[in-house]
């Protein structure tokens, strides 16, 4: 990659997520789900967001997608797309951007397609949809695609329904969907967890190649992170809905700064650490994600962080910048 | 496929509908008789022999033919009936799930009264507004038994609503309305189809009971219910009269709720994944 290359991709953002709130509507009120939240992606970047289950990754995933579904609202901030706010645009403006602009891929390639359609439809629908194509050039179109994410004798395959296809050939079809229209950003949830770990890498590789040569941004949403380490370019940290850290991703693997990161981290299964350090259990985090509503004052990740202070459970630390490159939202680092 | 008809009830109750079918659309060539115009005093009354198979009414015109001319009359109002049921039910149902909220509210509240009120009574009424005859009747029927396929449809949305590839169409920039016909629509087909066959034979149920009452087909048009109306002096006397377009009904009936019986074991998705 040329440096000129470089300064254009760092300019560029794609994706900028700027102060964002989301809520959870209640009787008594909004409860916050997500405060605070700045994140940006450049052209052709791929930036991993981890964490574990319930601390706000796919929920921002759906608000970057216009997707939130009632009780769960946007609250504030703003979200641009190529420079343009999109995070309060009407429904109509907001799927003419969904699968054209943004898409996404998810966990389930089994239940994902549609089973009464064949695949070749469900492809060559998105060309008709966003690009005003006809049925026979669309069907075209179709088959190209699917030539595209390395599914053998595409021809023939596109008059076959999901049913018919493994696993790892559905979340191809998916991946030929989702980058149909040439998105500027694409949005993966896990999109390999429920696959054969021999399939994963494949379709790691594919997803990574294919926006490679299009410039697409990619936003990797994931609890792995061996696997966010290995094909992000920076990782972004979420825990209850704040951001915690945000580093480069082979500094997040190797100096993690929030407690929390470290424990992720140090949660890591490792080969061969049994032979250096002996026979010692994985370090855990004790605790759960607390549910919204319960986050109390101060910082969120407080009741179970090895190092807090008595100021922690007061006030919620400032986002502050790390020396290395990085921010983090932390008092150790305040 | 032609295995299924190893089902006893698809078979039968396909049996039943099929040849309803031909004899409805072959009728002036399987009746010997015409069933209006040749009426004939001299042989009123008579009990089934060689030259009138089920005997004769009290004017003196061919049972049998006009039991055959009468399958055009419940086949046509029946099929036509249920389109419009179907169509209301569905349209209202598919939409009550997906957008949810006020409109689901009215629309349920609008289909529990439909159910509360038997659909005969809604129906008696309208007739009665509108008077006798095939149109009305389409009309009374058609507009007042979509409860069900509405009920189902709605249901079946709300259980597949949240399902991943429905969601995915919403990433996708689908709009409402594609989700609705493309992708849910197909993938509840199945059991609307089923609710639809026995609609059809209720339909017809109810065509020949506002035909009984005097307030559907007008005679001397010849509705099974209507000769069921006529017959009812002569019933000790003349039993044929009364039997057999009662008998007509009852396999009618019988027919259309086998055959969606059949289809709801072959429409099951569960029966399917076990072939």
């Amino acid at each position: 990659m040329s440096g000129t290359e470089k300064m254009t991709e760092r300019t560029e953002d794609v994706l900028r997520i700027e102060n964002l709130q989301i809520a959870l509507r209640s009787e008594h009120g909004d409860d916050p789900a997500i405060e605070a939240l700045n994140l940006s992606i450049g052209r052709g970047e791929v930036v991993g967001l981890v964490g574990e289950s319930g601390c706000g990754k796919s929920l921002t995933a759906l608000a970057v997608a216009g997707l939130l579904r009632d009780p769960m609202h946007v609250t504030g901030g703003r979200i641009l797309l190529g420079g343009e706010d999109i995070a309060h645009l009407p429904n109509r403006s907001m799927r003419s951007l969904r699968g054209n602009r943004i898409a996404m891929i998810f966990q389930e390639p089994m239940t994902a397609l549609n089973p009464l359609m064949t695949i070749g439809d469900q492809i060559g629908e998105m060309f008709v949809l966003h690009r005003g194509m006809s049925a026979g050039a669309a069907r075209k179109a179709a088959i190209a695609a699917l030539d595209q994410v390395q599914v053998p004798s595409a021809a023939r395959r596109i008059r076959e329904y999901p049913h018919q296809l493994s696993g790892g050939m559905r979340q191809r079809v998916m991946i030929a969907i989702a980058l149909a229209c040439d998105p500027e950003l694409l949005i993966a949830d896990e999109p390999t967890t429920a696959l054969d770990v021999t399939i994963q890498a494949e379709i790691l590789d594919l997803i990574l190649d294919l926006c490679r040569e299009r410039h697409t941004a990619v936003l990797m949403i994931s609890h792995d992170l061996g696997l966010v380490a290995r094909i992000c370019r920076r990782v972004a940290v979420m825990y209850a809905g704040h951001l915690i850290e945000e580093q480069a991703a082979g500094q997040i693997f190797a100096t993690p700064q929030h407690p929390y990161t470290r424990g992720l981290v140090g949660a890591l299964p490792r080969l061969g650490r049994r032979l250096v350090e002996g026979q010692q259990p994985l370090t855990e985090i004790p605790g759960v994600v607390p549910a919204i509503g319960d986050f109390g004052t101060g910082c969120r990740f407080a009741p179970r962080c090895p190092s807090a202070m008595a100021r922690c459970r007061e006030a919620v630390p400032r986002t502050t910048q790390l020396p290395q490159g990085g921010r983090i939202r932390c008092f150790l680092h305040d | 496929m032609l295995r299924q008809l190893r089902r006893p009830n698809l078979a039968v109750g396909g049996g039943i509908v099929v040849l309803l079918i031909i004899i409805a659309v072959f009728a002036p060539l399987i009746a010997p008789h015409d069933p209006i115009h040749d009426a004939n005093l001299m042989y009123a009354g008579e009990p089934p022999s060689t030259a009138f198979w089920l005997g004769t009414d009290d004017q003196g015109r061919d049972i049998f033919s006009r039991i055959v001319y009468g399958a055009r009359i419940a086949l046509t109002v029946g099929l036509l009936v249920e389109m419009m049921n179907a169509a209301i039910g569905i349209a209202l149902g598919l939409s009550a799930g997906y957008f949810g909220g006020w409109w689901d509210e009215f629309v349920q509240g609008l289909t529990n009264v439909m159910l509360a009120v038997p659909t005969i009574v809604f129906a008696l009424a309208l007739m009665a507004v509108m008077g006798p005859g095939i149109p009305s009747l389409l009309v009374a029927l058609g507009l007042t038994d979509w409860a069900y396929s509405c009920r189902i449809s709605r249901a079946q949305v709300l259980s597949m609503k949240s399902s991943p590839f429905i969601q995915a169409a919403r990433t996708m920039g689908y709009g409402p309305g594609h989700i609705m016909l493309r992708e849910l629509l197909p993938n509840i087909a199945g059991p609307l189809i089923v609710v639809a066959t026995m609609g059809v034979g209720s339909a017809i149920m109810a065509e020949a009971s506002l035909s009984f009452l005097g307030l559907g087909v007008v005679p001397p048009a010849p509705s099974w219910g209507s000769m069921l109306a006529g017959a009812r002096e002569q019933l000790i006397v003349a039993p044929w009269i009364a039997v057999f377009p009662g008998l007509a009904i009852f396999v009618t009936v019988l027919g259309f709720n086998l055959l969606g019986d059949g289809l709801r074991d072959l429409l099951d998705p569960q029966g399917r994944s076990r072939r």
